[in-house]
């Protein structure tokens, strides 16, 4: 009945919003918040008794889920609190409200709803279904304003995703066929014990199918294309939970099969399909992010790059790079809300996203500014936030198993990317407003909307407590996880 | 399982994989958008008779049920679905300017149908105790190879969208010869994602067409990196 909640709320919810449009914002918020609630309470079930099971066996969730679930309630919690206000901002900036503003709170449930089943969901095609709806559902929340950029970022997300989603569909049913075969249920447990008996072909065209597919998704290159304009173009709200947790959803997928792959005998050094795509990934968002012009599509590069790392660090194979992909993946989905919740206010102080022309934040809105810095400093893998000890981590695991022209690489990309995000944030937020642009210094400050502060606030505890101290459950979760995942382990 | 009836079976279903693919290749080249929409019915209709083949033959309910879910959703509802999202104008139109030339896009279909030959010749060797799947899986990973280049080629949302929905004929065409006893959880929720689909894209070109006075959203290049 508890895994059953976490999906039935958000529907209620969504089915409330379009009944009132009046109280759907409150709705969705205290919608969000009991979803929270229910999340940590089944995380902590999970670290008691192993795997949660209910409806028959329709839904499961282990630990690697609960994490995932934990993430996705968090950010989902923060973007509904953040919507609050930024929407209203907005539509004062732009003045007037869109017609599609009536749609925004149901499928902005709808979209959580989606993203919330990919854990819980125990069936593979069943899991497949809800990846494909988390694009259909949140397909007119990137077009929200109702521009032609808008709708050309929303055209080019939904064609990509979705082309990527019917490749990923023919390999999940591939392996829905091995798992079959072999007599075990088609679920992610159902897929390791059988990998080790099925025919290699069978697993590795299953395996590559989803790899490919699901990789659209998560915005490994060179699918990727899709993701800065969808960045770019959405409400920060929306940017938070594509970036933060949209992406990692497909990335689940994938990282998942490592176990699988890693079982079969006929299988040779399965950890190069991770570690190849990986590493292509980060490079070219490396080298993306030096050449960007907005500050949005620099948060989204960087989610690129950021999916990249995860990615070689499962090719890694290796206890404690594993570890440090979980921690990867977990510090990820927080700092990135983060930084888009902080790109928001500062679309709203400076009038435009570009980087070029826009200077001396921190002296036009300060708290914007000082948002934007440290989450670029955090993004970046900057001491003392989480992402640095996670990136460490994962750089340490590397070299101790003498995977040296992996690490090298993969640290040469961390570097570049560092140097980048940092230069072009620096950029905006320090240094005198350009002279020619005095009308808009001259123009009143936008009053920051103070639902957006705080879910900024919010989104800014995890990024400061987890690079000092993680609480002991929760550290026990990410451990479990990462064992779930360890074919190295 | 009489060796006879099977050999009939497999011989009406290579004769439904051939007008499969043939429909399939239609739409990548069809530049009439009703041309298009009729050539996808045609295409889904086909997926359904195989289906039904392989149903009777291999006795299979599920298989049945696939059959009944994709001739209500695909072959009728997505076409409905989409005529009232885009309006019925859309399908008047032809698409004046190509990507590619007719006689190039039918040389890279043949190329991509040589691909799927040598991406599923592994399966079906690994796959021996399935007596369609010989058929099944080449073709239908030809039609996701084929409705791939569509999205890539055509300019027109309407025919990317086709593009798209013969991928995903072309995932089940393959999986049915290989996994005929699919839950029907998963049966019903692949039914009800289809036309959920075909309703939101299809509302996206109708903006698309409202703004910008056309559905050519392969001609959309707003957002650029500028410098």
């Amino acid at each position: 009945m508890l895994l059953a909640l976490i999906l039935i709320i958000p529907c209620a919810v969504a089915l409330g919003a379009v009944i009132s449009r009046r109280v759907a914002p409150w709705l969705t918020l205290v919608g969000a918040l009991v979803v929270l609630g229910l999340a940590i309470v089944s995380a902590l079930e999970v670290l008691r008794t192993g795997v949660l099971r209910a409806a028959l066996g329709f839904f499961t969730l282990d630990s690697l889920g609960a994490l995932y679930l934990l993430l996705v309630a968090f950010v989902g919690m923060t973007a509904a609190l953040y919507s609050i206000s930024y929407l209203t901002a907005r539509h004062r900036e732009a003045g007037e409200i869109p017609p599609r503003y009536r749609q925004y709170y149901p499928l902005f449930n709808l979209f959580m709803a989606s993203m919330l089943a990919v854990p819980l969901v125990s069936n593979l095609a069943v899991m497949w279904i809800a990846i494909e709806l988390t694009t259909i559902f949140s397909a007119f929340l990137v077009a929200y304003e109702d521009r032609a950029e808008t709708l050309e970022a929303a055209w080019k997300y939904v064609a990509l995703t979705s082309m990527g989603a019917m490749i990923a569909l023919l390999g999940i049913l591939i392996l829905y066929y091995g798992v079959h075969r072999a007599g075990e249920a088609v679920s992610w447990f159902g897929l390791v014990r059988a990998s080790s008996t099925m025919a290699p072909a069978v697993l590795l065209i299953g395996f590559v199918l989803a790899l490919v597919g699901f990789g659209a998704k998560a915005g490994l290159v060179p699918m990727h294309t899709w993701l800065p304009d969808a960045h770019s173009q959405a409400p920060a709200s929306i940017c938070a939970i594509l970036s933060g947790v949209e992406t990692s959803a497909a990335l689940y997928m994938i990282l998942r099969l490592y176990p699988a792959l890693a079982r079969n005998p006929g299988i040779a050094h399965p950890n190069i399909w991770y570690l190849v795509p990986g590493l292509i990934t980060v490079g070219t968002a490396a080298f993306l992010v030096l050449q960007v012009t907005d500050f949005k599509r620099l948060f989204a590069y960087s989610t690129i790059e950021h999916m990249g790392i995860i990615l070689t660090a499962s090719g890694l194979a290796t206890a404690a790079a594993h570890l440090g992909m979980i921690d990867q993946l977990f510090a990820h989905a927080f700092t990135k809300s983060f930084c888009f919740y902080a790109a928001g206010l500062a679309t709203l102080a400076l009038g435009s996203q570009r980087i070029q022309g826009n200077r001396g934040l921190l002296k036009r809105s300060p708290v914007v500014g000082w948002a934007l810095l440290l989450g670029a400093l955090a993004i970046a893998g900057a001491p003392p936030f989480a992402l640095f000890i996670s990136e460490f981590q994962i750089l340490r695991a590397g070299f101790s198993a003498g995977e040296y022209v992996a690490t090298g690489l993969l640290t040469v990309f961390i570097v570049l990317a560092f140097i980048a995000i940092l230069y072009q944030i620096g950029g905006i937020v320090f240094g005198e407003p350009d002279p020619d642009l005095e009308a808009v210094e001259a123009a009143p400050v936008q009053r920051l909307p103070v639902t957006g502060v705080l879910a900024l606030g919010i989104a800014f505890l995890p990024l400061l407590v987890f690079g000092f101290y993680l609480p002991p459950p929760l550290s026990q979760l990410i451990h479990q996880a990462a064992a779930l995942l360890g074919g190295g382990a | 399982m009489n060796p006879h009836v099977l050999e009939v079976a497999r011989a009406l279903d290579g004769f439904v994989a051939a007008i499969f693919v043939l429909a399939g290749l239609g739409i990548i080249m069809a530049r009439q958008m009703r041309g298009t929409l009729y050539l996808f019915i045609l295409h889904s209709l086909m997926l359904t008779a195989s289906a039904v083949v392989l149903g009777v033959t291999l006795d299979s309910i599920h298989l049945g049920l696939v059959a009944v879910i994709t001739f209500f959703t695909k072959v009728l509802a997505v076409p409905l679905v989409l005529v009232w999202t885009t309006g019925s104008s859309a399908y008047q139109r032809r698409e004046v300017e190509q990507v590619l030339s007719i006689p190039f896009s039918i040389l890279i279909a043949a190329g991509l149908a040589l691909v799927a030959w040598v991406v599923t010749n592994p399966l079906i060797n690994a796959i021996p105790d399935h007596p369609f799947a010989a058929i099944n899986l080449t073709t239908g990973m030809m039609a996701v190879f084929f409705g791939a280049f569509t999205v890539a080629v055509r300019r027109e949302g309407v025919a990317q969208l086709m593009g798209l929905f013969v991928m995903e004929s072309g995932a089940f065409f393959a999986s049915i010869s290989i996994v005929n006893d699919l839950t029907i959880i998963a049966e019903i929720a692949a039914a009800v994602d289809v036309p959920i689909a075909a309703l939101v894209i299809g509302l996206l070109i109708r903006n698309v067409h409202k703004l910008t006075g056309g559905t050519r959203v392969g001609s959309m290049a707003e957002l650029r990196e500028r410098h």
